[in-house]
């Protein structure tokens, strides 16, 4: 072991690697960003979205028959009150629906406009047509479906997990290169013999460490709370976390290439991060958007990255089936590394 | 002597930035184990052209050899042999000490262990501590440890003591002093004259961008004129004129300046000389405000070559 600590304390991109890492949890805030923070928002919209078994409405009835009638209804709980009376629990919103009793048959009161008003009224015209003597035609019958994968927390999962993974590698090393830069640390480190290079993959190196926690705190959570599906190889969806991270580290750098100041830095990311908030489609499809803006959508790495990642978790598809979305990726990852390579300001 | 066994070499050196002639047409050379002062105001081209030794600055014009090494086709070496401790530089407040010095020492292929350097920069209390904690002088030290990281033959320092208390800066003399027993090539920059004559061996003084005096502290103390100084503030008097030069024609007085009442005179022996100067007062009805007298500075060498003072240059 002592020969391992040795060699450890002698290699350069290990030490510097192990630094990023290390200042990465003694950042309390970071901590929070990166790990608190998506299982919350996750949590929130799993509890607020959440798929709820039917509703008993409330209706009212103008004479105790129709009453008897509507509570038979599974879907209706029904009580009696005469037309003003129901007419003022229905604008007050204690009941959905006012059936009156009229010479000419029955008038249903709802507004229109409110979806559960709208389901009153067909179940309590059908309870009523039936104990009228109406006869189904047709025979019918229900089976329940509670798919797991059509769900909104399903389709919001891998959105937050593509924002999530631009967030903290586009800050990660954004600031931390501007700080350094800021303080002339920068300047002091190329001072000494360290290799600019390894200087560069130490942020990845310590990235894609922080990746695998991040990504598995988040998708354990969601799994376990939500049971939402991993219908892709997870190989794959590891695969495409690691793109994703190197895409937006890329974009990182080159966003932190010159600055000097974190004031600016800042500026610059949320120039960079705020249009894919908008269009990506973290929590709405991103094809909503009209078709003049489609291409713009598209070409963005974030739309990518969560097409990519909600292909291979809901659709469970192959890498292979997703060349666009790759292609894009690849494409952000490799030319601004490569412009930043170029235009890096090193003090 | 050949020109590799210079431990520094600068010809011609210039470098402008905009309008600004930060150097301009400098040569200085730096014996191996010497330790060469830069000392000059702000502003007169000392970090510039210690940037430009240290590689981080490509000068204009002129050529630059350390250790017989050049910048363009050694760099690689370079970074490996010379050590070098930055103005202002901030290091990682969350780090501790231990670990900023673990991770600058990995940067080089061999030199002291951690230990070592913890126990050379006397951190030994403070290496678990956080760099933020540290205090000025802490900081200091720990610039200098990383700057001693690759055991260098050649150590830049730039304004290692600026805004330290004079305990500190004491403390880091003693250090610099260490680095010299070892016999280490040191190029320190300054504007406090008591350290340039403490710790070097010969002093160019810069103003200006330019070389304006060069030699061993006591050599350029010898340039002010006199070995003590002595000034006085007249209060009033009848004949101004007549006292300065009475004053200039006592024995033993080598320079005299006078301005707004304020007498400034070097002289050889104050002993022999102070008798004179009150006989004179005496003569002339003169009412003194003060009267001061101290051995002659670096300070007092600048003020003659540029009528300024080095402070408020």
């Amino acid at each position: 072991m002592p020969k391992l600590s040795e060699f450890l304390d002698r290699s350069s991109i290990f030490q510097l690697t192990w630094t990023r890492f290390r200042l990465m949890l003694r950042e309390p805030e970071a901590i929070f960003w990166i790990f608190i923070f998506p299982i919350l928002l996750a949590g929130g919209l799993g509890i607020a979205f959440r798929n709820r078994p039917a509703d008993v409405l409330p209706v009212a009835a103008t004479n105790a028959q129709m009453v008897a009638v509507l509570n038979q209804s599974a879907e209706l709980h029904a009580q009696l009150l005469n037309e003003t009376e129901g007419q003022h629990a229905l604008a007050t919103g204690r009941v959905v629906l006012v059936a009156v009793a009229s010479p000419a048959g029955v008038r249903y009161e709802f507004d229109d406009t409110n979806p559960d008003g709208r389901t009153a009224r067909r179940a309590a015209d059908h309870a009523l047509q039936r104990a009228a003597g109406r006869r189904d035609v047709l025979a019918t019958s229900d089976q329940l479906v509670h798919e797991v994968g059509s769900r909104y927390i399903d389709f919001v999962v891998p959105g937050l997990l593509g924002m999530n993974l631009m967030g903290s590698a586009m800050w990660g090393l954004g600031f931390s290169i501007v700080d350094m830069r800021q303080k002339k640390l920068l300047k002091r480190m190329v001072a000494s013999p360290m290799p600019r290079s390894e200087f560069l993959l130490s942020f990845l190196f310590s990235r894609l460490a922080m990746l695998v926690l991040e990504v598995a705190v988040l998708l354990g959570f969601s799994w376990f709370a939500f049971g939402v599906p991993f219908r892709g190889s997870l190989w794959q969806l590891g695969a495409l976390c690691v793109l994703t991270s190197l895409a937006f580290s890329a974009l990182g750098l080159l966003v932190a290439s010159r600055a000097r100041t974190l004031e600016a830095v800042s500026g610059l990311m949320n120039l960079t991060m705020f249009p894919m908030w908008i269009l990506s489609g973290i929590f709405f499809s991103a094809s909503r958007f009209p078709s003049m803006v489609q291409p713009l959508v598209r070409a963005l790495p974030l739309t990518a990255a969560i097409d990519a990642l909600r292909g291979n978790m809901l659709e469970g598809l192959g890498l292979g089936q997703m060349l666009g979305p790759l292609a894009i990726l690849l494409f952000w990852c490799v030319v601004p590394f490569a412009l930043s390579l170029r235009i890096f300001r090193w003090r | 002597m050949a020109g590799n066994e210079w431990a520094l070499h600068l010809e011609g050196l210039r470098k402008s930035f905009g309008d600004v002639q930060a150097v301009d047409g400098l040569d200085l050379v730096a014996g191996r184990g010497e330790c060469l002062g830069l000392l000059g105001p702000n502003g007169a081209g000392k970090t510039t052209t210690i940037e430009i030794c240290e590689g981080l600055t490509t000068p204009d014009q002129g050529q630059v050899k350390l250790l017989g090494l050049e910048w363009k086709r050694n760099a690689a070496e370079l970074r490996q042999r010379i050590g070098i401790q930055l103005q202002e530089t901030q290091f990682t407040d969350k780090l501790t000490v231990e670990e900023t010095i673990r991770l600058f020492r990995s940067f080089y292929r061999r030199g002291l262990t951690v230990d070592a350097l913890v126990t050379l920069v006397e951190l030994e209390e403070k290496r678990k501590a956080r760099v933020g904690g540290l205090s000025g002088g802490q900081k200091q030290r720990l610039a200098m440890a990383l700057a001693l990281a690759g055991d260098p033959e050649l150590v830049f320092l730039d304004e290692p003591t600026t805004g330290l208390d004079p305990q500190a800066r004491r403390h880091l003399w003693e250090l610099v002093e260490e680095l010299k027993r070892t016999g280490r090539t040191i190029i320190l920059t300054t504007h406090y004259m008591e350290e340039a004559e403490r710790l070097c061996d010969r002093v160019a003084i810069m103003d200006r961008g330019r070389k304006i005096a060069e030699g061993t502290p006591k050599e350029l103390i010898a340039l002010a004129g006199g070995e003590e100084i002595v000034e006085l503030g007249i209060l009033r008097v009848a004949d101004a004129e007549r006292l300065a030069g009475k004053l200039k024609a006592l024995d033993g007085v080598r320079e005299h300046t006078a301005s707004e009442g304020l007498h400034r005179m070097a002289v050889s022996e104050l002993h022999r000389t102070t008798p004179g100067i009150f006989a004179v007062l005496e003569e002339e009805g003169a009412h003194l405000s003060e009267f001061r007298t101290h051995s002659a500075t670096l300070e007092d060498v600048f003020v003659k070559l540029t009528g300024r003072n080095l402070r408020d240059a």
